[in-house]
C-alpha cells in the first residue's frame, strides 16, 4: 500500500483521482489522501509524519504555492524524504528549473496524461 | 489835379473783399467778374492820370462805385457782407453830393465847402469804424469756420477709419467664425477619438485578460475531459457487470456516472460563465444598473487579473488574499463598468508588487488583497497591494487622463481615470487612494446602495 497525498485547490480532483485509479485503489495498491491548499498538505504532513511517500502537488493555488510547498517539504523531511511530483498549467521553463531546483522529482503539465502518470507511479514507487 | 484815390481803394477793397467771401464760400461763379472789376478799376485809374480827365471820370468812379455797392447788396449769396458794402454807402452819397453840389451851385458850394469837408470825414470815420468791426467780425466767424472746417475733416477722418475699423472687424469676426468652426471639428474629433481610447483600453484590459482568461477555461476544460473519459471506462465497465448479472455493482458504478456527469455539467457552465464574462467586458457597457454579486465579480476578477499578470510573466507569484464580507447582499450597479474599475485596480496592485519584487528586498511576500463591505447604507471594496506606493510628487496626478508612471507603451494612462468617472459620476460613489512610500497603497470604493 503506497500513499499519496495529492494537493490541488480544485476540489473536484478528489472525484477524478478516485475514479482514474479505482483499480489500483480497490486492489490496494494506491491510497490516495488530499489537502485542497499548501497549508492543508502541511498540516496534514505534520498529523501523520511521513505516511505519504509520494506528493502531487499543484503549483498555482492561492495562499502558499506549490512551489513553497516543494521547499519545506524537502528541507524539513531531509531522510529520506518523500518523492514530490509538481504539477501545473504552466509548463514553462522558469517554473520548470525552479521545480528542479527545490528539489522535484518530477514535474508534470495539466492536463494531467493520466496514463502516462500511472507508468511514472509505478516506476518511481515498485 | 486830384486823382480818385478814395474811389480806387474802396472799388478795391471792396472787390477783393467780395473776392475772399466768394472763395471761402465756393462761390466760383463770382471770380471772373471780380477779376474785371480789378482791371477796370485800374484802367480807369490809370486813364484819369494820363489824360487828366478827373473833371470827367469822377463821375464814371461815382457809377462805377454805385453799380457795385448796389450790386452787392442787391445779391442774396452775399447777404452776410451787407454790413460791410454799408461802410462806404455814406461816403459814396457825401462824395456824389459834394460833387454834385460844385457842378449845380459854386457858390452855394463854397460857402458851405466845410460842412461838406466836415460831412466828408465824418463818413471816413463810419468806413473806418464799421471796416475795423466788420474785420473783427469776419476774423472771428473765419476763427469758428475753420474750426467747424477741422472738426468736419477730423469728423470725416473719423467717419473713414470707421468704415476702415467695420472691414477689420468683420474680417476678424469671419476669422474667428472659421476658426471656431476649425474648433469644433476638432473637438468632434476629439471626442470620438476619446471614446475610441475608451474602447481600446477595453480592449487592453481584455488582452491583459485573455491569457488570464485561457487558464481559467483550461482548468474546467480539464475536468470535463477527464470526467467523460472516465464514465466512458465506467460504462464499459457497468456493461461487463450486466453480463455477469451483478446488477448492484452496476447500480453502483452507474451512480458514478450520473455524478460524474453533474461534474462535466457544472466544468461546463463554469467555462461558461467565464466567457460569458469575457464577453459582457469586451462588450460596451449597457449603462443599465442590474443587481450584482459584488463578491462574485470581485473574485472572478481577482482570479482573471493575476492569471493574466501570472501568463505574462511567468516568474510572477503573488499571495492573494480575499476578505468578502458575506452580508454584501445583491446591490444594483453596472456590473461591466464596476468589473472595469475592480480589474483595473487590481491590475495596477499587481503591477505595483511585482516592481518591488524585482528591487529583491530580502524577504518580502508581495501581497495583493480585495476586501468588501457592507456598512449602513453603502458597500466597500479595498484593493490592497503592499508595493513601493504612490510617490507624493505624482499623488494628485493619477486621476488625471493619460497620466501613466509606466514605461510608453505599457498603459494607457487613462485606467484609473475612467474609473474615477465610473464610481464617481456614474455611480455617485467615491473613490479614494491611501499610500504610503515604500509600504503600499489601498484604493477605496464606496458605492451607496440605493443609487
Amino acid at each position: 500500500m503506497v500513499k499519496i497525498l495529492v494537493v490541488d485547490d480544485e476540489r473536484d480532483i478528489q472525484a477524478l483521482f478516485e475514479q482514474r485509479f479505482r483499480k489500483e485503489i480497490k486492489n490496494g495498491e494506491l491510497e490516495f489522501v488530499f489537502a485542497f491548499s499548501g497549508e492543508e498538505a502541511i498540516t496534514y504532513m505534520k498529523d501523520h509524519d511521513q505516511e505519504a511517500v509520494l506528493i502531487l502537488s499543484d503549483i498555482n493555488m492561492p495562499g502558499m504555492s506549490g512551489l513553497e510547498l516543494l521547499r519545506r517539504i524537502k528541507e524539513k523531511y531531509e531522510v529520506p524524504p518523500p518523492l514530490v511530483m509538481m504539477i501545473t498549467a504552466y509548463g514553462d521553463t522558469e517554473n520548470y528549473s525552479l521545480a528542479m531546483q527545490l528539489g522535484a522529482d518530477d514535474f508534470l503539465t495539466k492536463p494531467v496524461d493520466f496514463t502516462a502518470l500511472k507508468e511514472k507511479l509505478k516506476a518511481k514507487l515498485v | 489835379m486830384p486823382l480818385s484815390f478814395a474811389p480806387l481803394v474802396v472799388s478795391l477793397v471792396l472787390a477783393d473783399k467780395i473776392r475772399k467771401y466768394a472763395r471761402v464760400n465756393s462761390l466760383q461763379q463770382w471770380e471772373k467778374p471780380l477779376r474785371y472789376t480789378l482791371v477796370f478799376s485800374v484802367f480807369l485809374i490809370s486813364t484819369e492820370a494820363v489824360l487828366s480827365a478827373y473833371s470827367i471820370t469822377k463821375w464814371i468812379w461815382h457809377v462805377y462805385l454805385i453799380a457795385m455797392i448796389a450790386f452787392s447788396l442787391e445779391q442774396k449769396e452775399l447777404r452776410k457782407l451787407r454790413m460791410f458794402v454799408l461802410a462806404f454807402v455814406p461816403f459814396e452819397i457825401v462824395s456824389l453830393i459834394t460833387d454834385l453840389a460844385e457842378v449845380i451851385n459854386v457858390d452855394f458850394f463854397s460857402a458851405n465847402e466845410t460842412y461838406f469837408k466836415n460831412a466828408m470825414s465824418l463818413t471816413y470815420i463810419w468806413m473806418v469804424a464799421i471796416l475795423f468791426s466788420q474785420n473783427r467780425q469776419f476774423k472771428a466767424a473765419e476763427k469758428e469756420r475753420i474750426k467747424r472746417q477741422q472738426e468736419d475733416e477730423l469728423n470725416k477722418a473719423i467717419a473713414i477709419r470707421k468704415v476702415e475699423l467695420e472691414g477689420l472687424v468683420a474680417e476678424r469676426t469671419a476669422e474667428l467664425t472659421a476658426q471656431k468652426e476649425e474648433l469644433e471639428l476638432t473637438l468632434d474629433e476629439l471626442r470620438s477619438t476619446q471614446s475610441q481610447l475608451i474602447q481600446a483600453e477595453k480592449m487592453a484590459s481584455l488582452g491583459e485578460l485573455t491569457a488570464g482568461i485561457a487558464h481559467e477555461i483550461q482548468n474546467p476544460l480539464n475536468f470535463v475531459n477527464n470526467f467523460s473519459e472516465v464514465s466512458k471506462e465506467l460504462l464499459d465497465e457497468m456493461m461487463a457487470e450486466l453480463d455477469k448479472g451483478n446488477n448492484n455493482d452496476a447500480k453502483e458504478i452507474a451512480s458514478d456516472i450520473i455524478q460524474n456527469l453533474e461534474k462535466i455539467n457544472h466544468h461546463g457552465k463554469r467555462a461558461d460563465a467565464i466567457v460569458k464574462g469575457m464577453l459582457q467586458h469586451s462588450r460596451s457597457s449597457s449603462g443599465q444598473k442590474e443587481p450584482t454579486d459584488v463578491n462574485a465579480l470581485a473574485d472572478e476578477f481577482l482570479r482573471l487579473a493575476y492569471h493574466g499578470l501570472r501568463a505574462k510573466d511567468k516568474s510572477f507569484n503573488a499571495t492573494l488574499k480575499t476578505d468578502l464580507d458575506a452580508n454584501i447582499g445583491i446591490i444594483k450597479v453596472i456590473p461591466q463598468d464596476i468589473g472595469r474599475v475592480i480589474l483595473n485596480l487590481l491590475t495596477n496592485a499587481f503591477y505595483a508588487v511585482n516592481e518591488r519584487k524585482k528591487l529583491n528586498i530580502a524577504g518580502y511576500e508581495p501581497l495583493v488583497s480585495i476586501r468588501t463591505k457592507r456598512q449602513e447604507n453603502k458597500v466597500e471594496i479595498d484593493v490592497s497591494d503592499n508595493g513601493n506606493g504612490i510617490p507624493q510628487r505624482v499623488i494628485d496626478k493619477i486621476f488625471q487622463p493619460f497620466f501613466t508612471t509606466k514605461p510608453t507603451g505599457e498603459g494607457t494612462g487613462l485606467g484609473l481615470s475612467l474609473s474615477y468617472d465610473i464610481i464617481v459620476k456614474g455611480h455617485s460613489g467615491e473613490l479614494r487612494v491611501e499610500t504610503r512610500e515604500g509600504e503600499g497603497t489601498v484604493f477605496h470604493i464606496q458605492l451607496p446602495i440605493n443609487a
